[in-house]
């Protein structure tokens, strides 16, 4: 049943008072399609009946399942391609390359879903330790609890592992447990999950060699944008690596970034003295 | 460009036919292994070397494997990138299938999505124009 327009409002005021994520006008359909679930769930007959009980309840979980639900993406492995070839043959040679490099690449995993990035990213780390000795401290972060379990758990369905996963690195990364795929414990060990809204202020992540932020920024207006690559910048190291998805740009929403391409893809470093 | 869908479910046929050619491939049939291999004799000789197959594993007279095994064995058919798509789901046969010669392996039940998502992990989805 499609929603209402006093409910589409009210959960798109929710969703950006605790998340700033923007629902657009047409996103009706997603509220109907997230929510009714939940709705179900606590024996509600339709997301309008749902949204009446959110307004006059003060219960903090019914409200952070529903932001929860409306601010999680699908995801897939590799997504994208092109990042990733980027990472392994010039992001990853470069930094290790570096007088001062300490053996350890710090990255940021930014809006991490269910983890496929984080893992994506360790999976190209443990090729390269085949080569030298090389670690890295993987920060995956989401705004959503169940998602940051995901990570921490590692496991995946058969469905999961069918989006872009290489047939030679999943059997090479992962083993088998029933109905589901379990990372090898050597890249969960490089990974650590935690919950964090992008739209808040920063607090306990130290400094990065490459921050990956991509497909969230389009969710935001563009003061939130602004606020979100500054406090990003912040936490870059000097020479760090900031990707985008490959609809995003720094250009005409922060200007302290020069864009530089590897390949086919784009990539930001902070500019100097910005 | 070609693919061949080897499969002995017409249903499967059909579907994974259904996806490639919604991408731009134009399809050819074949219900297992050996009738794969005459279809491709076929090709061959108006100059037609298919650049994909997605095969099934478990098929009477010839079964993935074998034909995969088959194909390796034959130079003329060295372009073609190998796709197995299969509800073998075990690690040890994603292991030899790719030890065999394949290049991918798709595991049913599988999206439409997932299946695209293999093509541009082989480079054989059309680049999207804009």
């Amino acid at each position: 049943m499609p929603v209402t327009t006093a409910t589409f409002d009210f959960v798109r005021d929710l969703v950006r008072r605790e998340s700033a994520i923007v629902l657009a006008p047409g996103k009706e359909y997603l509220v109907e399609a997230r929510l009714t679930p939940i709705a179900r769930s606590v024996g509600d007959p339709s997301v309008d009946k749902l949204v009446e009980r959110l307004r006059c309840s003060i219960d903090p979980s019914l409200r952070s399942r529903v932001v929860e639900a409306l601010t999680t993406n699908e995801t897939s492995w590799y997504r994208d391609g092109d990042p990733f070839t980027a990472l392994s043959t010039v992001v990853l040679p470069e930094i290790a390359s570096r007088p001062g490099f300490d053996g350890t690449f710090r990255i940021w995993s930014a809006a991490c879903s269910s983890g496929q990035e984080a893992y994506t990213i360790a999976m190209e780390v443990a090729e390269m330790q085949a080569a030298r000795p090389v670690r890295a401290e993987i920060i995956a972060t989401d705004l959503s609890p169940t998602m940051v379990e995901r990570v921490r758990a590692g496991k995946y369905s058969q469905l999961e592992i069918n989006r872009g996963m290489p047939a030679a690195k999943l059997v090479k990364h992962f083993t088998r447990h029933g109905t589901e795929w379990v990372v090898d414990p050597r890249l969960r060990a490089m990974v650590t999950a935690r919950t964090m809204n992008l739209a808040a202020p920063f607090a306990g992540l130290g400094s990065f060699d490459i921050v990956f932020l991509r497909n969230v920024l389009i969710y935001f207006d563009v003061p939130t944008k602004q606020q979100i690559l500054q406090r990003v910048r912040a936490v870059m190291r000097p020479d760090a690596y900031l990707f985008l998805g490959s609809a995003e740009v720094t250009i005409g929403v922060d200007d302290s970034w020069i864009r530089s391409t590897a390949g086919r893809c784009s990539f930001y470093r902070p500019s100097l003295g910005a | 460009m070609h693919a061949l869908v080897v499969d002995d479910s017409r249903a499967m046929r059909r579907i994974v036919g259904g996806i490639l050619e919604s991408v731009g491939f134009e399809t050819l049939q074949a219900e297992h292994g050996q009738d794969a291999l005459d279809v491709l004799a076929e090709a061959g000789a108006k100059g037609i070397t298919p650049s994909l197959a997605c095969i099934d594993w478990n098929m009477p007279v010839m079964n993935g494997l074998e034909f995969v095994m088959a194909v390796r064995t034959r130079p003329e058919l060295r372009t073609m990138t190998l796709m197995m798509v299969t509800t073998e789901s075990e690690h040890s046969q994603i292991v030899r299938a790719l030890a065999a010669g394949a290049h991918e392996y798709l595991i049913k039940p599988f999206t439409a999505d997932a299946m695209m998502d293999k093509l541009r992990l082989l480079g054989l989805m059309p680049e999207v124009v804009g």
